[in-house]
């Protein structure tokens, strides 16, 4: 009698356990070091995709616009995902995006955007991957939302989904 | 693409050959004879074949560098040295995984040919109980984690292993955790089995205790590498954080231990069989708790994997059918057959079962410090962190108590002692002990009660553990051999942490820093092009307050994919302390961070670790040649 009351006790605590830790699991967030948020963009020259002209950031950034910077590859798999929401980012007016091709065969990716669609305003590009590293970078696709004060507002880790797409929207208010 | 599609062919033969093997398994229960029967070798040599062939298949993609294997793409990378691309293999979710169902029918397979002496039917029942957990691992690994997922188009380069991974250590750290991690599912099933069969006496554990120290002894040199790494590769300057993931191998670490204490009062005296078999329920459980935790991304730690909530959803679920399941069998059919003998004040079953006592509290301490944020995040929506002085307030006290009665403890006798309790000789030490921890502390000019009573026991059951030496009789070789080891450990860990000193600033190249016992040169910088990184190394000119100069040489690792900094520390050790030195980048200015720091007896904590190590393996051969 005593061990069947202490079974149901202890299973009972089992099974508040379980449900605290079920309800946990959706709660469970992901660490972002968001070093360079909040901070002026760094200024930086690269080439162009298309026609291998010299640019330097702030020629890149001069509209009075909210502007996305958005590194990619032909190669990353995740940006296969995220590109049909960056076309539809780009059809917004209030909206500039500035796609950074990051350590990639041109060829390939002249021909991902002929495939894809091209949702950027100005494609450059970063053959070592150096830029991406001063803009402090750690993977690819990485978004950085951009100010018209050229600040960095936010930055997305990963593919652009929906959630983010809504965060992304709600910015623009 | 041949090696994916034949390891996730092989994985499903393998899972078929688990519900093939079940019923045969069931029907030579009713088999009145003493051998289990030979298809079941065959099944289970062709299972653990199966798999075999599916994780060499893994390791060949990686090998490769496969891209059209998704799990390859995240996390291996053509410029990466061979060694790292194997070692890629378990160094991610789905790799580790398949790597853990290896040894969950590696150890079965082992089990059964070393067990045939046991009675027939408790081989059986804990192969039945094994497979249920290995079938959930092929679920598993199939359903929310196949580690041979297609990717088309083919990526021409992958996504990198995390640089701060590369690193040898590292590499054996997870495969060696696991072979703990995994050895207590054999306690776990045996357990179970032992139950069922009414079979929980001394035969039993003496069966048992081989396997309960072979998983403490991996689970030990796991750790102890895990430490090793955060030390030198991490940049922190410690070894010790008391991260979630940490204290997940520290618990079942603990279990293991009063594990192996109790065990052998089953063996020898018959009794503490219900410690038994909870503490065997329980490290298997904690594991799983471990696997749960770090998984399914619910906490943040080091150590976290890319986290899917369906991955979550099915381990936990996994783990409450195994701790429901062993509850509902240890209450219902667990028949103590063994009377309770008499026990005295003092004898070698009391202290054993104190030191179960201690163990339970020091587990409860780090249970509750690693899962209480996630029940307050969940039921008070409160986000909290628990760190270092939880846990030293809560644990540290218990020290002082735990260390003088294992000075006493190993020296009782079974059953009863004409234990003296004032003895002149011992009362002595202990004075002495305590004046040296005195003399100590007041030379480096800290002092207070606590500490010196605290390094004064610590030491005190270092002599009585160096004594035990000298006296006569051998036969418990490895009992002395790891509390010696133990007392070391305790000592090095608690002066480690008083007397450790640490210098931070910011220092440009040319520029001298001076601190308090000495002073900091920042000689030059120099970078040089490494194969799959750049290395940035700076030269430091340190004099200590005696006027010696020593050279330490932080690196910075620029990887480039993922593009990721690392720093490596640079450290020289000795028999007394290690200077420890690590640079970080100010970003946009030319001033390096540094952080400079003298830590006392470091080595001792290694080596005192692997003594701990050496003891349980002692146990272990001795019981082999016998």
């Amino acid at each position: 009698m005593k061990k069947k009351t202490l079974l149901i006790i202890i299973t009972i605590f089992v099974l508040f356990c379980f449900v605290v830790l079920l309800k946990g699991l959706s709660n469970s967030n992901t660490y972002v070091p968001d070093t360079k948020v909040g901070k002026q963009l760094l200024s930086f020259k690269a080439k162009k995709l298309f026609n291998n002209e010299e640019v330097i950031s702030d020629e890149l950034f001069f509209e009075n616009k909210i502007y996305l910077l958005n590194i990619w590859a032909s190669w990353c798999v995740p940006c296969r995902t995220e590109h049909p929401n960056l076309m539809q980012l780009s059809s917004n007016p209030s909206i500039r995006i500035i796609g950074l091709n990051y350590k990639d065969d041109l060829t390939n990716a002249k021909k991902f955007i002929n495939q894809m669609g091209n949702p950027y305003s100005e494609i450059i590009i970063d053959k070592d991957g150096t830029i991406s590293i001063d803009l402090g970078a750690y993977g690819i696709p990485e978004t950085f939302i951009i100010d018209k004060n050229k600040k960095v507002l936010k930055k997305f880790v990963g593919p652009i989904n929906d959630q983010s797409l809504k965060e992304i929207e709600s910015l623009l208010k | 693409m041949f090696f994916s599609q034949l390891g996730y062919y092989s994985l499903i033969f393998g899972l078929i050959l688990s519900f093939v093997l079940i019923p045969i398994a069931c029907k030579d229960l009713k088999i009145i004879n003493n051998l289990i029967s030979p298809n079941i070798f065959i099944i289970i040599s062709l299972q653990l074949f199966t798999v075999l062939l599916s994780f060499i298949s893994l390791i060949v993609s990686f090998i490769n560098s496969d891209f059209s294997n998704e799990t390859v793409y995240n996390n291996s990378h053509t410029t990466k040295p061979l060694f790292y691309k194997i070692s890629g293999t378990w160094g991610n979710h789905e790799g580790s995984l398949l790597l853990c169902l290896l040894v969950l029918i590696l150890f079965i397979f082992i089990f059964l040919l070393t067990s045939k002496k046991e009675p027939k039917k408790y081989q059986i029942f804990t192969l039945l109980f094994q497979q249920i957990i290995i079938v959930g691992f092929f679920l598993f690994l199939l359903i929310v984690s196949n580690p041979f997922n297609y990717l088309l188009p083919i990526p021409v380069e992958g996504l990198g292993l995390n640089p701060i991974l590369q690193d040898p250590i590292l590499a054996i750290h997870p495969p060696i955790l696991y072979l703990g991690y995994i050895g207590s599912s054999i306690i776990f099933s045996s357990s179970l089995a032992a139950i069922t069969q009414n079979y929980v006496d001394n035969k039993w554990a003496k069966n048992l205790k081989n396997w309960v120290i072979i998983s403490w002894v991996f689970l030990t040199i796991g750790i102890m590498l895990g430490s090793i790494w955060a030390y030198y590769e991490l940049g922190w300057g410690g070894f010790w954080f008391w991260d979630p993931v940490e204290n997940i191998s520290l618990m079942p670490w603990l279990c293991l231990t009063a594990l192996i204490h109790s065990i052998i009062v089953l063996e020898k005296r018959s009794l503490l069989a219900s410690w038994t078999l909870i503490l065997s329920i329980a490290s298997f459980t904690l594991s799983m708790c471990g696997t749960f935790l770090v998984r399914s991304g619910i906490l943040n730690s080091v150590h976290t994997f890319a986290n899917d909530p369906k991955r979550g959803i099915f381990i936990l679920i996994f783990l409450f059918v195994l701790i429901l399941g062993s509850l509902f069998i240890f209450f219902t059919l667990y028949k103590p057959k063994i009377e309770e003998q008499k026990n005295f004040l003092f004898s070698k079953e009391t202290s054993i079962l104190l030191n179960n006592w201690f163990m339970m509290y020091f587990l409860s301490v780090v249970l509750i410090g690693t899962v209480y944020p996630i029940f307050l995040e969940v039921i008070a929506n409160e986000k909290i962190s628990v760190g270092p002085p939880f846990y030293n307030k809560l644990l540290i006290p218990f020290l002082i108590p735990f260390l003088i009665f294992m000075t006493i403890g190993p020296n009782t006798k079974w059953i009863k002692d004409n234990f003296k309790l004032i003895n002149l000789r011992l009362i002595l030490l202990f004075i002495i002990s305590i004046f040296l921890s005195y003399l100590i502390l007041s030379k480096t000019g800290s002092r207070g009660l606590f500490t010196t009573v605290l390094i004064g026991s610590s030491l005190y059951l270092l002599f009585i553990t160096v004594k035990d030496f000298f006296i006569k009789n051998q036969i418990n070789l490895s009992q002395k051999i790891s509390h010696f080891g133990f007392s070391l450990l305790i000592l090095s860990i608690i002066i480690n942490g008083i007397f450790s000193s640490e210098v931070i600033t910011n220092i440009k190249v040319g520029e001298k820093y001076n601190f308090k016992h000495g002073s900091i040169y920042f000689e030059k910088i120099n970078s040089f092009k490494e194969k799959n990184y750049m290395s940035v190394v700076g030269t430091f000119k340190i004099k200590d307050r005696n006027n010696k100069e020593i050279y330490l040489k932080p690196e910075l690792r620029i990887f480039n994919q993922p593009i990721m900094i690392t720093s490596e520390a640079d450290i020289k050790t000795s028999f007394y302390s290690d200077k420890f030195l690590v640079m970080n980048l100010v970003k946009g200015n030319e001033f390096y961070n540094i952080r400079y720091q003298t830590k006392p007896f470091m080595i001792w904590i290694w080596l005192s670790t692997i003594l701990l190590v050496i003891g349980g393996l002692v146990n272990f051969l001795n019981k082999e040649r016998k």
